[in-house]
């Protein structure tokens, strides 16, 4: 919202010595950023005069075409000037700037040569005056309009400050100059005089018979004035001051009528909507669309209509979409002479459908959804009339008006509720003052309060408490903490979250953050199927590119991975850690209970149930060597070992115990995939990724990866230590010739199973692979030990023999001799 | 025998040890001098012929004797062994300034340390750490904070919806429905902060992410007021920020705080407009089915994004989300 300063003026005392600067402090100090301040004008200095257009010679030899203008200043004789535009003809008035003059830009007017004639000045945009973004041409004006030498920089009133405010969306009294006036008078501590006062009470005299309004759909208005007017001069033309103002506004001059609705809108708040009454069959009635049909905009947009769209109507067809945007048959033309204006308090929801579902915010529906002041239908429509009757031959033929305004609730609170929020003391007095200063009633015995017309968001203590704080400053409030609670720690989750990313961190994998957006290429690439495919559809995604939610983090990892090696990185490590999305569940229909009290707890359990699981995982990728090259040797590459060891580090690390099986599963090599297990449950996968991925991914061969389930991670649990025994212990190595194909997890698992109880560790100390047969050697050492005594040589064969015998059973192992 | 001669022997032997080379030299001089067939060695096994007056007094000479040799060779080795030791050693050395072999520098993504830092400090002044879904449900992201769905505050947050639409989930767009999760399971006091990714359809640009992290706090207690709020915040700030730094409510809207504040705080020298925050709205909590009468409650919430780049003066954010190890690793694991 745009507010210059000469139009605040007209309704705040302000004096002279206070700057710029303090009126934008005083906005921010009550709730209104201000975005900018705009000082038009200031990098513009004269001579810039109005000027007649005498002549006109067209030069051809170019390639755009080029004028060779005379023009009367006002000095007496004819100066000329070269000018580019073309939308002015002789006898119409311009803006000259004269030799001397700087544009803004720092662009210098003087005496050039150019396109081969003497060019004494320049004829102005509104663009290049730094007052508008108009791009039509010229600023052009109308005999009668503009004295000929008269100062432009004073008749235009270019030098204004205007101020660009952030309004928020609860304060929609203050998207017209009226509700910031009132916010700069009250902050600033000045007289403020309200424009409605002038307007109350105003009567038309009834000439004859108008439009009639109705509000065909009860709960979407509560008040609808049309006001008809006649004898209207399609030819009038916007007081230069009016337009000004609209332009100071950001935006564009159009027509009188129109331009008169948009000044009122701006000045009061109230949008208004103006027919060419020649155009309606019957009477205005607001009412639902009731059926799809197609409706043209005056943008000149043909849109769809919704069923449920509120629209204004004439007896045969919609002519607006209520409140948003009026229709492109019944808008005023150069040849209205019958006016038509609607002023409407419509319900704000209502309004914000329309504009929704059409995706078409305009200055109005900005306005309308977030609540004008019911009082405004009438003021704002008689606003309408005095002006455009002043300005025009236009004049009242009669005024209709259905239902009424409806104020909000007066509201009684306990002026304590003030001290005890903000936290420091504020007498009710001072409570009743302030309340006065924004344009409540109080009555100090009951604290009752009646809020002002504008503000149907006054309700509750709550909302009294906020304008209080805000006009005596937000600066006021102490600065104490909050009484301490006892104690806190992180969940045992958490530190396990945050002891695997720094274990993964310090041991060379740098963490990453990638978007959990993929899309079915991408997982179908990676080889996801069933469940580990299945995801979630964003409706509206950034891009369509990306429309899914992430079933896998290995995906995002290739991606960052890729990029870092487009950018020239070779050797190194990633991980990321975060939520996975797979559609574990089906989405439906969400349950909206009351807001007024808390939900039953069944409706609470039903809404957290209605929200899917989604795993916490942790990832890595290893590509290229596992260590920086340096002059000793040739660094080691990452393989399938890197990655398994840090998933069993990840394990390790939550104090887990776990087996490893084999695991043909994707993104990994079906050969080359490990898959860690917990309680039976497979949380990891590790190993190296699947050759194809790698070559389709441009990544480093070979490339290795590893995902972790951290959600699907059973709690550590208490330790319970058994005691260190102090006993020798007995070694015993084993070599054990088995197929290449049994795995050294299986013959370690039943090398444990047979050895009993006494076993302390068991270690795989040798791979020997050429023996040929399709047979391996695998050499363990045992390690056994009793807490209670020293085993003897013929307990410790025995056990090791008991070992042996179960590889021997279950895998066929045969003891190696030497 | 005489004793001249003997102290003569161990002269001999003195200088013999001085005089040698290295440990090889010492080696035969010291068989000369005190090996089985040096004058010595030869004089103490003849002590058993002699005389018992001259054994005593021949006795004690030539265990002193003795004893000088042992000793004068014992010093000579120790010289010659401490030289052969500097020029092996010598021999030995390296340059140590080459490069060893090292595994690649790791590192923790900026926003998990400066996620980690925020939620030690609040640990330390009591707070508990809650987390929740970023799949969430519309109620608890929108119509629990009373923000309904036709109201304008319900566009303030370009939302991210996943179909079917009529499931009303989305990608929270803050972290408050952690907040709605808190207060629906736990009983005042509750004292929170919430940390987590969010998302809002903005274009990726210089300061926008579509995907981003917040951290928010929320406290809930009997008597907590704005000014406890002001409190908790610069407190806060200055642990982020420094020492130095002042902070600024200013009036704004949200629809779950009433009054509602944006922080700004005064930071290298202009403001800056750090997060949102106020006391959260009765109706909020009546929705939580927390008393009113009894209880209070603030909230607060800001981008860790924002404060990371404010902090750091990061200018791009796309250094921030991209990825490359060479942003990510100048933050080391944070310490």
């Amino acid at each position: 919202m745009r507010a210059p300063l000469s139009w605040i003026k007209e309704f705040v005392d302000i004096p002279a010595s206070v700057t710029a600067e303090q009126i934008s402090d005083g906005l921010i100090r009550v709730g209104f950023e201000v975005e900018e301040i705009i000082r038009q004008g200031a990098d513009l200095t004269g001579p810039l005069k109005f000027a007649k257009v005498l002549s006109i010679e067209e030069i051809t030899e170019f390639k755009k075409p080029i004028r060779y203008v005379g023009l009367d200043c006002g000095e007496g004789q004819t100066r000329f000037v070269i000018c580019g535009a073309t939308n002015f003809a002789v006898g119409d008035l311009v803006v000259a700037a004269l030799p001397g003059a700087v544009l803004p830009g720092d662009f210098a007017i003087g005496v050039r040569e150019t396109y081969g004639k003497t060019s004494n000045g320049m004829i102005c945009s509104g663009r290049e005056l730094g007052i508008s973004d108009d791009h039509a041409g010229i600023m052009v004006f109308a005999e009668g309009e503009v004295a000929i030498g008269g100062d432009a920089i004073e008749a235009l009133q270019i030098n204004d400050v205007i101020f660009d405010i952030a309004v928020n969306p609860d304060r929609g009294y203050a998207l017209s100059i009226r509700g910031i006036a009132r916010e700069v008078a009250g902050s600033l501590g000045l007289k403020f005089t309200d424009p409605v006062d002038a307007l109350r009470g105003l009567k038309f005299a009834e000439t004859g018979k108008g439009v009639t309004a109705k509000i065909g759909e009860k709960r979407s208005a509560s008040v609808f004035y049309v006001r008809t007017l006649s004898n209207f001069d399609p030819k009038a033309t916007t007081p230069i001051w009016m337009r000004r103002r609209i332009e100071k506004m950001g935006m564009r001059s159009i027509s009188l009528v129109v331009d008169v609705t948009n000044y009122v809108m701006l000045e009061l708040g109230q949008p208004l909507h103006a027919f060419d009454k020649a155009k309606i069959k019957g009477g205005l009635t607001i009412k639902l669309a009731g059926k799809a049909q197609k409706f043209k905009t005056l943008d000149g947009v043909e849109r769809t209509l919704d069923s449920n769209d509120l629209m204004v109507c004439d007896d045969e067809q919609p002519l607006a979409l209520a409140g948003t945007m009026g229709g492109l048959s019944s808008e005023i033309s150069e040849t209205t002479t019958d006016i038509a204006l609607e002023a409407v308090h419509f319900c704000e929801v209502c309004i914000a459908k329309n504009s929704r579902r059409h995706k078409l915010s305009s200055e109005a529906s900005r306005r309308l959804e977030r609540s004008v002041d019911p009082s405004l239908a009438e003021f704002a429509s008689a606003r309408f009339v005095q002006l455009l009757t002043a300005h025009s031959s236009a004049h009242h033929v009669a005024t209709v008006v259905d239902g009424e305004p409806i104020y909000a609730p007066l509201v009684t609170i306990d002026p304590a509720y003030v001290s005890k929020t903000l936290g420091f003391d504020i007498p009710a007095k001072k409570v009743a003052e302030v309340l006065r200063t924004i344009g409540c009633d109080v009555d100090e015995k009951s604290f009752t309060i009646d809020p002002p017309s504008w503000r149907a968001d006054l309700l509750a203590a709550a909302d009294f408490t906020e304008e209080v704080a805000r006009m005596i400053g937000y600066d006021k409030i102490p600065s104490v903490l909050p009484p301490r609670p006892l104690h806190a720690t992180l969940t045992s989750t958490q530190k396990r979250r945050r002891a695997v990313a720094t274990m993964l961190a310090s041991r060379g994998l740098a963490e990453v953050q990638t978007f959990p957006f993929t899309n079915q290429t991408t997982i179908d690439s990676m080889g996801f199927v069933g469940e580990r495919a299945s995801t979630y559809k964003v409706a509206n995604p950034m891009s369509e590119e990306f429309p899914l939610m992430r079933v896998h983090l290995v995906p995002g990892l290739i991606e960052v991975a890729q990029r870092n090696i487009s950018r020239g990185a070779r050797d190194f490590a990633i991980f990321e850690m975060g939520s996975i999305f797979r559609s574990s569940q089906k989405l439906v229909p969400a349950v909206s209970p009351d807001l007024s009290k808390r939900p039953g707890q069944k409706v609470i359990d039903e809404i957290f149930a209605s929200v899917p699981a989604q795993g916490y995982h942790v990832a890595g990728l290893l590509v290229g060597k596992s260590e920086n090259e340096n002059w000793q040797r040739k660094a080691r590459a990452y393989n399938w070992q890197d990655a398994i060891s840090y998933a069993q580090d990840i394990l390790a690390l939550c104090n887990l115990e776990w087996t490893v099986a084999r695991s043909d599963l994707a993104p990994w090599h079906p050969g080359r995939c490990a898959e860690l297990i917990v309680n039976g449950k497979a949380v990891a996968h590790a190993g190296e990724l699947h050759p194809r991925i790698v070559a389709a991914y441009g990544l480093p061969e070979r490339s290795v990866a590893f995902a972790v389930a951290l959600s699907a991670l059973p709690d550590s649990v208490l330790v319970r230590p058994t005691t260190v025994g102090t006993m020798p212990a007995a070694v015993q190595d084993v070599a054990l010739i088995v197929d290449s194909t049994v795995s050294a997890a299986d013959v370690e698992g039943a090398l444990r199973e047979g050895a009993g109880e006494l076993l302390e560790s068991i270690t795989l100390f040798d791979r020997y692979d050429k023996i040929g047969d399709g047979k391996i050697s695998l050499a363990f050492t045992l390690v056994f030990r009793a807490q209670d005594r020293t085993l003897t040589g013929e307990e410790v064969s025995a056990m090791r023999e008991a070992a042996t015998a179960v590889a021997a059973a279950k895998f066929g192992a045969v003891v190696r001799t030497a | 025998m005489r004793v001249e001669e003997i102290s003569t022997w161990v002269e001999d032997a003195r200088k013999a040890f001085a005089s040698a080379a290295d440990l090889d030299s010492l080696k035969t001089a010291r068989l000369t001098h005190a090996g089985d067939k040096s004058p010595i060695a030869l004089a103490s096994r003849g002590l058993g012929a002699l005389s018992p007056e001259d054994k005593a007094s021949f006795g004690k000479v030539i265990g002193e004797a003795k004893a000088d040799i042992a000793q004068a060779l014992a010093e000579a080795t120790a010289v010659l062994e401490a030289e052969r030791d500097r020029k092996v050693l010598l021999e030995e050395v390296v340059d140590i300034t080459l490069p060893v072999n090292r595994s690649h520098r790791g590192g923790l993504h900026p926003i998990t340390i400066i996620k980690n830092e925020v939620s030690d400090f609040f640990i330390e002044q009591g707070f508990a750490v809650e987390e929740g879904p970023e799949l969430e449900s519309g109620w608890l992201n929108f119509d629990a904070l009373n923000i309904p769905a036709d109201h304008p505050a319900r566009t303030m947050q370009d939302t991210f919806f996943i179909e079917p639409v009529e499931s009303g989930m989305v990608l929270r767009t803050h972290t408050s429905p952690v907040q709605i999760r808190t207060m629906l399971t736990q009983e005042p006091p509750i004292y929170v902060v919430c940390p987590g990714r969010t998302f809002r359809a903005d274009e990726l640009d210089a300061t926008h992410s579509p995907v981003f992290h917040q951290v928010e706090g929320l406290v809930i207690d009997k008597g907590i007021t704005m000014a406890h709020l002001k409190g908790t915040l610069d407190n806060f700030a200055r642990h982020m920020f420094g020492p130095n730094v002042t902070t600024r409510l200013r009036p704004s809207f949200f629809p779950f705080t009433e009054p509602s504040a944006e922080v700004d705080i005064f930071f290298n020298n202009r403001w800056i407009e750090w997060g949102g925050c106020g006391m959260v709205n009765p109706k909020v909590l009546a929705t939580c089915g927390i008393d009113t009468e009894v209880y209070s409650g603030f909230a607060f919430g800001m981008g860790l994004e924002r404060t990371l780049m404010v902090r750091h003066g990061i200018t791009d954010m796309h250094d921030i989300v991209e990825g490359d190890l060479r942003f990510t690793r100048q933050f080391g694991v944070g310490l």
